[in-house]
């Protein structure tokens, strides 16, 4: 029972990684670039509901929408002057160090705003938690939400990309910018819109996040961040059924490391797990292979 | 990218050239000048913000009613980011400025590093907030205002163990932190002398720290009925939270670091229904000192100050005290400031907003902790 | 050919030395600020991290995100060196020399483990093994208990009171703690002469028969494989190498700080690394070096801005990154400013 009890508590954390890995996989898949940024990006998304729903008292659907609407401006603007200049570069390292440089800025810009004492997120889920098992075991409402969350955005976003214009526009560009722009593509708007979406999912995820883990400050983004983007590694970056089950996967053994063999470890152990899949499928669980060309 | 080499070198140029002006001018205008180092921006910002602030708002009050002795107080907070090598630095460009006395560092690691550069120095040194014994072991000039890791840690066991709270104990604690694992060995220690047994020791490092769910789990299977939490009200927030999600009920049993916890923007204050916790600073203590001192921070931060405030607060009379034992006057030099007061130190008594205190030679504080449990969200005398 | 690399490399060597004397001759006048003093030693830290990180990403072509690791290993065993012999060797400089091989042996050792599986990987991924390897290596350091009694020395990896230690003995190594009063042994002269050491390993790799089969790997995997060039041997070679020098710079960085913590080398320290390299210019060697001093001035140069110093500090990176990487600004540059460069370019 205490073994069911810690795959749960797994399956919650990981669905709160897993759509922290969506919006990580969609930037990487399309752009191409780690945008370490993101993390910071989903601290703003929660610092914006947090704004709308506590100080401003609005209902919980009206906070999230604006936070949405926050982020997706923000992540238009931080890839119109941080990014797009150095999408040409020499080297794509260029545009990771910029998003460092982004990912600073982010967060002491919410530092002078907002200070530093930590803000504790209401959370916006409002449905009971289940009880199975005579109460032995819970599932939170805020997992459920997260993991539905999680599946109704993986749905639109495989069917948006494998059905309308601008989502085959997305694929042409990932697969090759030259060709696509020959093909009458706007490279640089697809891309805008790429981290447009990516962002919109930022701030779901802030929302989500905050709920199930109720601290806010301007550093929240940054670890479960860093986790998502090996939730994201873990299960092949660019694909995303692979971020979900990566994320789903990394709570599951962060969970049961802490409780069966060490709370120090755990997270010694998922690197090593991490380690270990890519030393044996280099492109993670579900990524594509990689043609080698002569 | 070999042109890009002469920009960095004109731009390095300039640094070193802005780097050698020397800021000697200070000697002679007659003012005390006291510097502060704490971490203002990174993820341990809320407490170095906490001491920068109180500290602030000490100073401005002594200037206002003439100063130390006559003189007035020039007051430069630093930001070390919680990081011993930057912390250093923010010593060496406050000699630059030419600091006399030094309030912090606001957190221990750091201390250690900077402690021993005071120490070389011979610069008076009072951490408001740095609990590790090594913080003031480098030299007899450096003192603390709070209560050191094994103090605490002590402190908890005994009065756990004397008051008969509990016969299961279960810790959590955060094992990549100083602060909290110093805590808990010393409990750990002092356990073994009470009526009490540890049955579950859990741990968390400050990477995981958004999930406990875990290590909840195993405390609760341990059949614990006290659990003691020697760490800071960020996680505690998160722990307390998640504890009643899963039906989780315990006694909880903080150390200071729990304080502030109630004045956490959005905390539901009756998660922390029954929270005891040992601090030397309650805010909402009814003297006159206290309220008058509560009410300037809200006003001016719009925060309710924590125990780092109070004791940065307190730091900073504990010097102008200390001064006037001393006698000294600013135009001394920072070592013969520091033989003075280092002296002075163990002869006063400290009657402050965090207790009343007095020093040993070796920079403890000897004050009373004071226990306090939580209703209804404010704090009760136990 | 040959003569203008030489020349180069001089310049190198020459720029570093300069530098020193300039310095040098200001602290003996007496007319550095403390701020300046105490960063002297950091700064040539900082060098020594950008020089060999450049060995693997510039030189190498492989993204490493860990090599926070291999300078957390170096810190560790060079400090606990130290540590042990403080009281039996009390000659310092000696003292140093043995805590930065050690430093360098044990990171060299680490390298060359975690490279072999490592180097099988390419690009993002192998990045994100690296900074995993990164973590695990700070994990396991900050849970890491090491004490010394009469009954010689006892080991944990959980807390202090599973040493079984007695009363009376001593904690070297402390978990989070990490390593407490490491001698205070590292100077500017010391920092100056590891920097040259390094230039001169990493410069001689470069324009040796190794380094340019590892550049031709960098270039191209398939020619040189087909050519016969082993892979695994010359990356590894690459990578080995770095990871000694990092040690090295790790071992005195420990020995510039009364305090030394695991924490301290997590991924935003590689990640800094990285900046450095990418700033001063991906394989260019000089440019790891002015970028890195440049990079740990800059932050302190800011103190005036109180709590607007980080915010500026991003901003200043982001235009900085902007004004050297972004091709639009580049052309700009050599339109407007192509006097101011025009030397440079004709070296190219």
């Amino acid at each position: 029972m205490s073994f069911l009890s810690y795959l749960l508590k797994g399956v919650s954390l990981g669905s709160v990684y897993a759509i922290i890995a969506l919006g990580y996989t969609m930037v990487y898949g399309i752009a191409k670039m780690l945008n370490f940024a993101h993390g910071d990006v989903i601290m703003v998304g929660g610092y914006a509901a947090f704004t709308c729903s506590m100080t401003r008292g609005m209902a919980p659907l009206p906070s999230i929408l604006i936070a949405m609407v926050v982020c997706t401006v923000l992540g238009i603007v931080i890839e119109t002057i941080a990014y797009r200049p150095l999408l040409e570069a020499a080297s794509p390292l260029a545009v990771l160090i910029t998003a460092i440089g982004v990912s600073y800025f982010l967060q002491n810009i919410v530092l002078i705003i907002f200070g530093s004492n930590p803000k504790s997120f209401q959370s916006l889920v409002k449905i009971p938690g289940l009880k199975l098992a005579d109460g032995a075991l819970t599932i939170s409402g805020e997992t459920i939400v997260t993991i539905l969350s999680c599946l109704i955005i993986m749905l639109i976003l495989t069917q948006f990309i494998s059905r309308t214009r601008m989502g085959q526009a997305m694929l042409a560009v990932s697969e090759d910018k030259g060709a696509a722009q020959l093909m009458g593509i706007n490279v640089n708007s697809t891309i805008a819109l790429t981290f447009a979406i990516g962002s919109g999912l930022a701030a779901i995820a802030g929302v989500l996040l905050c709920s199930a883990y109720p601290s806010l400050s301007p550093y929240t983004g940054a670890m479960p961040g860093i986790k998502a983007f090996v939730a994201a590694v873990f299960g092949g970056i660019g694909s995303i059924p692979g971020a979900f089950l990566g994320g789903i996967l990394l709570g599951v053994i962060e969970i049961l490391a802490k409780g069966y063999i060490s709370t120090q470890l755990s997270d010694a152990i998922v690197f090593g797990v991490l380690i270990i899949v890519l030393l044996v499928r280099p492109t993670g669980l579900l990524g594509k292979r990689i043609q080698e060309k002569v | 990218m070999k042109n890009m080499k002469k920009a960095l070198c004109i731009a390095s140029a300039a640094a070193m050239a802005v780097m050698l002006v020397p800021a000697q001018a200070f000697a002679g205008e007659g003012a005390f000048h006291i510097g502060m180092i704490g971490p203002l921006t990174g993820g341990a910002a809320i407490y170095g913000s906490a001491v920068a602030n109180a500290a602030q708002i000490a100073v401005d009050e002594i200037n206002e009613a003439g100063g130390i002795a006559g003189f007035q107080v020039e007051y430069n907070p630093q930001d070390d980011e919680h990081d011993a090598e930057k912390s250093v630095n923010a010593y060496n460009a406050l000699k630059d400025w030419g600091m006399q006395l030094l309030l912090g560092t606001v957190t221990s690691a750091p201390c250690i590093a900077v402690e021993a550069e005071a120490a070389a120095d011979n610069m008076f040194l009072l951490t408001p907030s740095g609990t590790a014994v090594d913080c003031i072991t480098a030299g007899d000039n450096a003192f603390r205002v709070c209560f050191s890791d094994p103090a605490q840690g002590t402190e908890a066991a005994r009065y756990i163990g004397e008051h008969d709270l509990a016969q299961k104990v279960g810790v959590l604690y955060d094992s990549s932190d100083v602060y909290s694992s110093g805590i808990y060995a010393t409990f750990r220690a002092e356990a073994q002398s009470q009526g009490f047994e540890i049955v579950a020791d859990t741990s968390f490092t400050s990477d995981s720290k958004t999930d406990f769910s875990a290590q909840l789990q195993t405390l609760m299977d341990s059949g614990c009925d006290l659990v003691f939490i020697p760490f800071y009200y960020n996680e505690a927030s998160i722990v307390l939270k998640q504890a009643s999600d899963m039906g989780f009920e315990t006694q909880w049993f903080g150390v200071d670091g729990i304080d502030g916890i109630l004045s956490v923007e959005g905390f539901d204050t009756s998660l922390a229904e029954n929270v005891m916790l040992l601090t030397p600073f309650v805010p909402t203590a009814e003297d006159e000192a206290t309220q008058a001192f509560v009410a300037k921070y809200q006003e001016s931060y719009g925060d309710v100050p924590n125990q780092f405030a109070a004791d940065a607060y307190d730091g900073v009379y504990i010097i102008k005290q200390a001064i006037e034992q001393a006698g000294v006057t600013p135009d001394m030099d920072a070592s013969e400031i520091c033989d003075a007061v280092k002296v002075a130190m163990t002869e006063i008594e400290f009657s402050g907003i965090t207790g009343d205190i007095t020093w040993t030679a070796d920079g403890e504080p000897t004050k009373d902790p004071i226990a306090v449990v939580i209703h209804n969200g404010i704090y009760e005398m136990m | 050919m040959k003569n203008k690399k030489l020349m180069g490399n001089l310049i190198t060597y020459g720029l570093v030395i300069v530098a020193y004397a300039i310095v040098a001759y200001l602290l003996h006048a007496g007319r550095l600020t403390s701020l300046v003093k105490g960063l002297l030693v950091p700064i040539c830290v900082y060098v020594i991290l950008a020089v060999s990180l450049n060995l693997v990403v510039g030189i190498s072509g492989e993204l490493s995100l860990g090599h926070a690791g291999f300078m957390c290993v170096g810190a560790f065993s060079g400090a606990f060196f130290s540590k042990c012999l403080q009281d039996t060797l009390s000659f310092a400089p000696l003292r140093l020399a043995l805590a930065i091989a050690v430093g360098a042996v044990v990171a060299a050792v680490f390298g060359l483990l975690i490279g072999i599986p490592v180097l099988r990987l390419k690009g993002d991924y192998l990045a994100i093994v690296t900074l995993a390897f990164g973590e695990i290596i700070k994990n396991v350091m900050n849970i890491f208990y090491i004490g010394l009694d009469s009954n010689g020395f006892h080991f944990s990896v959980k807390d202090q009171f599973s040493m079984g230690m007695e009363p009376g003995g001593e904690i070297l190594v402390s978990g989070p703690m990490g390593i407490t009063g490491t001698p205070k042994d590292a100077s500017f002269l010391a920092g100056i002469i590891l920097i040259l050491i390094t230039l001169f390993v990493v410069l001689h790799l470069i324009d040796s028969r190794d380094g340019r089969a590892i550049m031709a790997i960098r270039d191209n995997r398939i020619a040189a494989d087909s050519i016969g060039l082993n892979i695994t041997h010359y990356k590894l070679m690459a990578f080995t190498v770095s990871a000694a020098l990092t040690g090295a710079a790790g071992s005195l960085y420990a020995h510039n700080l009364a305090t030394l913590q695991a924490k301290k080398f997590d991924y935003n320290f590689s990640i800094l690394a990285l900046v450095f390299v990418v700033l001063g210019g991906i394989g260019n060697i000089r440019g790891s070096v002015i970028a890195a001093v440049v990079l740990t001035v800059l932050p302190e140069l800011l103190r005036g801005m109180a709590n607007y110093r980080m915010l500026i500090y991003s901003i200043i990176l982001i235009l900085m990154m902007l004004f050297n990487w972004a091709p639009r600004f580049l052309e700009w540059r050599e339109r407007h400013l192509g006097r101011l460069f025009r030397k440079n370019r004709k070296e190219e």
